[in-house]
């Protein structure tokens, strides 16, 4: 085989890359290591942990792992269930069956209802947060809320969503905020299936489940994972849903991140803080490793 | 490939770079001037006293508080911009020195502004007159992130007239280890306030006082009986309201057990023992046996705002508030502005739980705090932001300030005039009031565990009893077994 000739030596391709180099040093490099240092002392921004922080150890993390204590709302295990439960509600099952669903229910599809969709899932997914979170507050309200307002009018009665549903209320809003990105992957996914499979299999006469379960997810299998990967990732670290419960009521919404901004903005424990951040990502960590071994295995199938 | 070992050794002085560059500048940085703890002599000040010569160099000082015109504190922010910065202006220029002052409005909450001072305070700027809570400064202080006044503005800031005014108790709510950090404003005092027209409805005598818990409880009861979609009875509970928990709630009950949250004889925080349990169960009577309380008020994110328009509109009958509540809420262009207030609102004494139970002996109770202005001492006016200080407390525009906004104000030679309210709150309540303890371990963690425990109450998450083993538990843990009381229910 013929090796091309770069465009450009390495000596220069170089120069141009240490600018961008020097950024991700200062804001990525940097910091990661500096939140890991600090999570073994008990630096914190008031108080006197603000002059003198003292290296503790692991103290910061044993604090997170207490188990006498660590399930009660407002600690860190009760904020790994509630994560937990808002990533496979709204990412695993939510956005990414909600972007299946209307990547397949619009596919080969053309017209003014696929565009019109299309609009509408993308602007829920880019319009900025504190916009879409005030719009939310005001949709969820119990007594002055559209939906309540809705459910009323249909004999549903007014349920509280803020107080007590206030876990699925922030599922479905992360469901319908992050659909978009599942959708158009998906749908660029469905176009590299050759039409011939479903046409051959409009002849021998299967069903639209036959069809789901046997030609369009074993050739999706990949995307599906790459999608799951993405989409679980972003959402165990997700803030928006702060700007609509701010992690409660009494911590029912406490998410890992909330829990984190908590510790280090309002008890402004850096080194707390710190703890907590190294864990997640450990958790991140294991969470990814655990979706390429799957993806490995069906690349080697 | 060449190109690939490029690419491996790019990377590894990549990371390399991030490591030597995290172990240079990691070293916690030390406070850049003398730390608080030193004793304070008069004699060697530690930076040059700067004296207030005219300058040509034009100087722009800002104020930040929680203050927006028609909004909250809509009457501070309306004395700063009609009286303070206009007459200061003038004030300096007559005097040929050429200053300018701007006025910070912050609109978001309390806990917001604390972390926005934080924040600001650390990275070393921060507007040179800030509105400060008193008991958030032993956190800051001990954190070095300001500094008294002696060292910011040097020994000539104990000349002002204004000290000889102002009692030293109300002085101590900027005071930390016999240093002074800025002016208070005045103090304040808490107490029940309730709907004339709702009690007149339902029989309830218009000038009321109730003498226990008891009849507290009866007079809600009643209430709830003859009008049930009326809130009776709002008690401060919850994380939501931060320090409004602590200081209009927990405290109003707590005092009336007989204990404080602080034991100013012994220095140590009584964490466990029956008041406490009398106190929580004060708690689930109200929001969970009786629902005389809406508890869905105290677990909301914007429940305090909603609780003032509750009462605001008649759908909550008694508020336990602060004196801030009748005068800056109320009041004309205040949040929850109530037309006829002076006709339609009442106020009582918070009782103790029976007559001679509460706090000293006394048959009713009531909790103080304070706000004032600190000098930032990262300004670059120390001088000038002095004057603009001082100017503020001055007797002239105090008086101006109480056009606006009666109130009870630090200097004795400022009178309260036509509100025959804050007249009567500040002669009754002040000798009965308690205040909260100068440690920086309160505004960090006992207050924060106090709202989590009556959170867990009225929430229904925990019974008084496990409530009360949390909040002891994680007390001791933050100030030391040697720092709490136990005593035994």
């Amino acid at each position: 085989m013929e090796q091309k000739r770069p465009l450009l030596s390495t000596k220069t391709g170089l120069v141009f890359l240490l600018p961008a180099l020097f950024f991700v040093i200062l804001f990525l490099i940097f910091p990661f290591v500096w939140i890991i240092l600090v999570s073994f002392t008990n630096e914190s921004l008031t108080g006197t942990g603000a002059l003198n922080p003292q290296n503790v150890g692991l103290a910061n993390y044993s604090g997170l792992f207490d188990f006498k204590t660590w399930m009660m709302r407002g600690n860190f295990g009760n904020s790994l269930i509630v994560t937990l439960q808002f990533v496979f509600g709204s990412a695993m099952i939510g956005q990414v069956g909600l972007g299946l669903s209307l990547a397949i229910a619009f596919y080969r599809r053309k017209g003014f209802i696929r565009e019109f969709v299309n609009t509408l899932v993308i602007l829920a997914w880019i319009i900025p947060d504190v916009v879409v979170a005030f719009s939310w507050i005001a949709f969820l309200d119990r007594d002055f809320g559209t939906l309540n307002a809705i459910l009323s009018a249909i004999g549903l009665g007014r349920p509280d969503w803020q107080l007590e549903l206030s876990l699925l209320s922030i599922i479905i809003f992360n469901t319908w905020r992050g659909a978009a990105f599942s959708m158009l992957l998906f749908s660029s996914a469905l176009e590299t299936i050759p039409p011939s499979y479903l046409e051959t299999a409009e002849v021998v006469g299967a069903t639209f489940w036959q069809k789901l379960r046997d030609i369009l997810l074993p050739l999706m299998r990949g995307h599906i994972l790459t999608v799951l990967i993405l989409i679980t990732l972003w959402t165990f670290n997700t803030f928006s849903p702060f700007l609509i419960t701010a992690g409660g009521p009494s911590f029912k919404t406490d998410l890992v991140s909330i829990f984190t901004y908590r510790t280090a903005f309002r008890f402004y424990e850096f080194g707390q803080g710190g703890a907590i951040a190294v864990v997640v990502m450990l958790i991140n960590f294991a969470l990814a490793l655990v979706y390429l071994g799957m993806l490995r295995k069906q690349a080697v199938e | 490939m060449k190109i690939k070992q490029t690419v491996r050794v790019i990377l590894t002085l990549v990371a390399l770079a991030g490591f030597v560059l995290t172990a240079c500048t990691a070293t916690p940085t030390a406070a850049p001037t003398t730390a608080p703890t030193q004793a304070p002599a008069k004699t060697d000040a530690p930076t040059a006293a700067p004296t207030a010569a005219p300058t040509s160099t034009p100087v722009n000082l800002t104020i930040i508080c929680r203050c927006v015109v028609g909004g909250t504190g809509s009457n501070s922010a309306q004395w700063m911009l009609d009286y303070v910065i206009p007459k200061f202006q003038d004030e300096m220029r007559a005097q040929g020195r050429d200053v300018t002052v701007d006025l910070v409005s912050f609109g978001g909450s309390d806990e917001e502004l604390k972390a926005r001072y934080a924040l600001d305070l650390k990275a070393g700027t921060g507007n040179d007159i800030m509105a400060f809570d008193g008991f958030w400064v032993p956190e800051f202080a001990e954190g070095g992130l300001i500094q008294p006044l002696e060292t910011v503005v040097g020994p000539t800031y104990a000349d002002w007239e204004g000290w000889s005014h102002i009692p030293v108790s109300v002085q101590q709510l900027l005071t930390y280890k016999d240093q002074l950090y800025g002016i208070a404003a005045g103090t304040d005092a808490r107490v029940i306030w309730y709907r004339k027209d709702i009690f007149k409805e339902v029989g309830l005598p218009e000038n009321w006082q109730p003498t226990s818990w008891e009849e507290l409880l009866d007079a809600a009861r009643t209430i709830k009986a003859a009008k049930p979609d009326v809130t009776p009875l709002q008690i401060n509970a919850g994380t939501a309201m931060g320090e409004a928990t602590t200081l209009q709630g927990w405290y109003m009950v707590m005092l009336g057990t007989g204990t404080n949250i602080f034991d100013f004889k012994t220095n140590k925080y009584p964490v466990s023992g029956q008041p406490l349990l009398d106190a929580l169960n004060f708690y689930k009577t109200v929001y969970i046996d009786e629902k005389l309380g809406d508890a869905r008020l105290q677990l909301l994110a914007d429940g305090r705002d909603r609780s003032f328009l509750s009462f605001r509109d008649a759908k909550t009958a008694m508020l336990v508030e602060g004196d801030w509540f009748w005068r800056s809420v109320l009041a004309k262009g205040g949040s929850a502005e109530l037309a006829d207030r002076d006709a339609l609102v009442g106020w009582a004494k918070m009782p103790a739980m029976a007559p001679g139970k509460g706090i000293n002996g006394q048959d009713f109770v009531t909790a103080s705090g304070g706000t004032g202005f600190i000098l930032n001492p990262n300004t670059k006016s120390p001088a000038e932001a002095w004057d603009l200080l001082a100017f503020m407390n001055s007797k002239e525009a105090l008086d101006y300030f109480q056009t606006l906004e009666p109130r009870m104000r630090s200097r004795d030679d400022v009178a309260v005039p036509n509100d025959t309210v804050m007249t009567a709150i500040a002669k009754e309540m002040l000798p009965l009031t308690s205040i909260r303890p100068s440690d920086a371990a309160y505004s960090k963690t006992v207050s924060p565990e106090i709202q989590l425990m009556t959170e867990r109450i009225v929430s229904g998450e925990m019974t008084p009893e496990e409530a009360m083993a949390a909040y002891a538990a994680a007390v001791t843990a933050a100030v030391g077994a040697d720092r709490v009381e136990v005593a035994a229910p």
